[in-house]
């Protein structure tokens, strides 16, 4: 049943720091999660990690095991050989703070910057309609559990720190698609989202949807849309000859 | 010793679930600066964990519905124990929640000519619940979170800055309150980040700190539920009432050990699950209380049609309130009717198509089988009971959430009296809104009645501190480590004051809540203040102490069985004890060696014309001879 696993975590802060190497026990159907909370009760108590819901519901325990980011909380230590050493660090693309908690305040900036959710004007609450066929589209990406692994396996900010500033990532790439396609928001998101949010500088290598834990299709159903979206609007050459015509920009 | 970092508020929110979200938004919408203090990040506050949906009588499924018949139910669920004020309030004004939460952009599942589907749950008379398949606390919390994002556009539009009015302070925990002549003047706490000290001064507090699940060994609840804020307001002076009423969710995950607890949705049977035990029998037929007899069908044949013809046909057994399910799980398990890893079995596999599943119960499919290695579609679930939440809490004034100490609020969870003895699913999201939007104007009304701003103390501030920092400094020989403690604790309130109780093992447990209270006065903690989570719970501790001690102490005075307390040696519900609240004081909180007194005291008479909604018949299951009389 039970057996010694080996175990390396990073440890450190903002000011450097390094893999750790622990022996630690682990149990019959245990996730990575319960491994370094026997850790902290037994050998390191003060190892940072952030963790919530235990369910894979509330995106709060994500971290890197053996270099792909995952949800601690979902990894179960079956996936491993019993001799195999599991390697855990934090997410890369955000500052650490302690241990295996980093700095995600950029994933909260970039929500501010997305406009809200428009009301219909009019439209008393209670009076609101809509299909479900209609509010399925959007609903799959509310399915986002913010745990902000797309956002960090994302090269367009994992490898490029200067991109930050104009790229808003595919989880809020995603809610400018969820606006967009809500049945009843009232303002036009397509031209921002390439002009504001940086859509054009998401290639579409769907690194963003293999890492989600809920399984959302954040390239196929979110970015290729709304890229297609942009096209039609930019490049559609009726459009683009009436804007030369009349000197609109 | 660094200066200490200073904040000013009108109002401040402890806690960013739905009710302390729903409460800064009215506040800030009612023109005060209100600030929101949050033990984990924006947007992962429990409330994401609820399942099921919101309970709304809006008619939408079945225009039956209304809330009188909203409000009948919930004075059953909690066998009449609960405040019916606010069993009104919430009952009336629930749709107008749901409804405003579509203008903050959320999205609810949608009935075929548009409208807001609504699901069948336990206790509730018609489909009720508004449901995003089974995430709908996350669709609430998102839905709250962006309406906050939102405002503060507004006044970044208008200030240039996103904070002026209405600002997060995420991964910051309040270890006290401070009092200036009895009444709020502020809260300090701690950065988790940097374990920094911070003050707020503030003359109204708002609590929305959720449950107490974490001082049970197995719980629904996350590392956050420590009682927190019945805690802050013990210390202050309020009081709690209805704290011996413990809500086991019927149906926890029982395997593998380290999910056990983790919850599974009561949609589940909703949607047509069935429970059986070890002999392949749905035994819930056998666990129909008096009270509830002709409601709910004694076949299985009849249970079977109410799905498509309720008018027609009584409920299916296993939609009964929580309670009576938890009874009658732990009673299988008991008689040796149980699973292999102590449970029973929850099927839907055999009751509804696997892509009906799917789409129903994603969250489930996904649940079982990436932790459990259980595909729902094909295969029961083994469950169990699992400690869920409080219906005790703060006692409060129905209309505003104001409790006895001037200033402070409360609403969710961290409230009493709205659920009685019992809640019924679905009803304590509906709760987060109505009372959250209720407490967030009950605090707006107070501050801007007062003439003179209240001053926190030098003294009173350093005594926070120094309480704070004391972990630090105990005593290396025989220092405790609060990882044990917390588990001692977990172990004995599982075991003493569970979900079925007894006078002797209640009093074992009030000795070793003793014993546990004088050791937690040497806890040690290693390293130093940044991210240090064994200082954090250490601090947390002192919360999940004063709260087990309410449980037990209420739980033992009363001496009858009523929704979320079961006594083995009382097991009757007496008509004398609905109209008696125990009621939990902690005199003396600045000493070292307080300790919780309970009171029994009046629970105000149900006004006239609420009690004229029920049959006279129904009335006498639960009242005494002369309150029918008068």
């Amino acid at each position: 049943m039970g057996y010694q696993g080996h175990f390396r975590v990073w440890r450190g802060s903002d000011q450097g720091g390094g893999l750790e190497d622990f022996t630690v026990e682990v149990n019959e159907g245990e996730v990575v999660l319960d491994v370094i909370h026997r850790l902290q009760a037994t050998q390191t108590p003060d190892l940072a990690v952030r963790w919530n819901c235990k369910a894979g519901k509330c995106g709060s325990c994500s971290a890197e095991i053996n270099g792909k980011p995952r949800l601690l909380c979902m990894t179960r230590m079956s996936v491993f050989a019993e001799d195999e050493t599991v390697t855990v660090t934090p997410m890369r693309t955000f500052p650490v703070i302690r241990d295996l908690v980093t700095d995600v305040s950029y994933n909260y900036r970039k929500a501010r910057e997305i406009p809200s959710f428009k009301p219909p004007a009019g439209v008393a609450p209670g009076e609101y309609r809509m299909q479900q066929v209609d509010v399925e589209r959007s609903q799959e990406f509310r399915k986002c559990i913010e745990c902000f692994l797309c956002n960090n396996t994302c090269h367009v900010i994992r490898d490029h720190e200067e991109n930050k500033e104009s790229f808003a990532g595919p989880r809020f790439l995603m809610r400018v698609a969820e606006l967009e396609m809500h049945p009843l928001d009232e303002a036009d998101r397509v031209a921002q989202a390439q002009s504001s949010h940086g859509l054009g500088l998401c290639n579409i290598t769907k690194c963003c949807s293999d890492v989600c834990p809920e399984h959302i299709k954040i390239t196929d159903n979110a970015l290729i849309p709304m890229k297609e979206r942009v096209a039609d609007q930019r490049y559609d050459p009726i459009v683009w000859l009436g804007n030369k015509l009349f000197r609109r920009s | 010793m660094p200066e200490l970092e200073r904040h000013s508020f009108d109002v401040l929110v402890i806690g960013a679930g739905g009710a302390g979200l729903r409460a800064a938004i009215e506040a800030r919408e009612h023109g005060m600066r209100t600030a929101v203090l949050c033990k984990s990040l924006f947007g992962k506050a429990h409330t994401v964990m609820a399942e099921g949906g919101i309970a709304a009588a809006m008619g939408n499924v079945n225009s039956n519905d209304s809330w009188q018949v909203h409000f009948r139910d919930t004075m059953r669920g909690g066998k009449f124990l609960n405040n019916w004020r606010m069993a009104e309030l919430h009952a009336r004004e629930a749709p107008d929640r749901v409804w405003e939460l579509e203008t903050y952009g959320a999205l609810f599942d949608r009935t075929k000519d548009g409208r807001i589907s609504q699901r069948n749950f336990g206790g509730h008379e018609y489909p009720r619940l508004a449901h995003v398949g089974d995430r709908t606390g996350l669709e609430l919390i998102r839905s709250l979170q962006q309406k906050v994002v939102s405002l503060q556009q507004d006044d970044f539009a208008e200030t240039g800055d996103y904070e002026s009015r209405l600002k997060v302070f995420q991964e910051f925990t309040v270890t006290d309150l401070v009092l200036d002549d009895g009444r709020v003047a502020g809260a300090f706490g701690y950065w988790r980040e940097s374990g920094r000290f911070v003050l707020f001064e503030a003359p109204a507090v708002v609590l929305a700190t959720g449950g107490i699940g974490k001082s049970f060994k197995v719980t629904s609840n996350s590392w956050e539920y420590t009682g927190d804020g019945h805690a802050l307001a013990l210390r202050a002076g309020a009081s709690l009432i209805n704290m011996e009423f413990v809500q086991f969710h019927p149906t926890g995950m029982v395997w593998p050990p380290s999910v056990k607890g983790i919850l599974v949705t009561e949609s589940v049977r909703g949607d047509g699950g069935v429970l059986r035990n070890s002999d392949g029998k749905r035994f819930m037929f056998d666990y129909i209380p008096e009270v509830f007899k002709d409601k709910y069908a004694d076949n299985e044949a009849e249970a079977d049609r109410w799905y498509a013809d309720p008018e027609h046909n009584r409920r299916p057994p296993e939609l009964l309130p929580r309670d009576e399910v938890a009874r009658a799980i732990n009673s299988e398990v008991k008689a040796g009717r149980g699973s292999e890893h102590g449970g029973v079995f929850l099927d839907v596999s055999t009751r509804l198509p696997a892509e009906e599943i799917t789409r129903r119960l994603p969250s489930m499919h996904h649940q079982f089988k990436e932790l459990a290695d259980v595909d729902i579609t094909a295969q029961p679930m083994e469950v169990g009971p699992t400690c869920h939440y409080v219906m005790g809490g703060v006692q409060v004034d129905p209309d505003t959430g104001a409790s006895s100490v001037p200033g402070l609020f409360a609403a969710g969870e961290v409230s009493g009296g709205m659920h009685g003895s019992n809640r019924l699913g679905g009803n304590s999201l509906s709760d987060l809104l109505v009372f959250g939007r209720r407490a967030g104007a009950g605090a707006s009304g107070y501050v801007s009645e007062l003439s003179a701003r209240p001053v926190c103390s030098s003294e009173a501030v350093a005594e926070a501190e120094r309480v704070a920092v004391a972990p630090f400094s105990g005593s290396d020989e025989g220092g405790e480590n609060p990882y044990t403690l917390h588990m001692e604790l977990q172990q004995a309130m599982n075991d003493l004051v569970g979900i079925i109780r007894k006078a002797e093992e209640m009093d074992q447990a009030i000795k070793r809540l003793d014993e546990l209270k004088r050791r937690a006065a040497t806890l040690v903690v290693e390293g130093h203040r940044q991210f240090n989570p064994g200082w954090h719970l250490a601090l947390d501790l002192r919360n999940m102490l004063v709260v087990s001690e309410c449980v037990a102490k209420a739980a033992l005075m009363r001496t009858e069985s009523r929704g979320g307390h079961t006594r083995d040696d009382y097991p009757q519900m007496e008509a004398d004890w609905r109209r008696k609240l125990l009621v939990c004081r902690l005199p003396g909180a600045d000493g070292p060696g307080a300790s919780v007194e309970v009171v029994e005291e009046p629970q105000i008479p149900i006004r006239s014309d609420l009690l004229e909604l029920f049959e006279h018949a129904e009335l006498q299951k639960y009242l005494t001879a002369d309150e029918l009389e008068g």
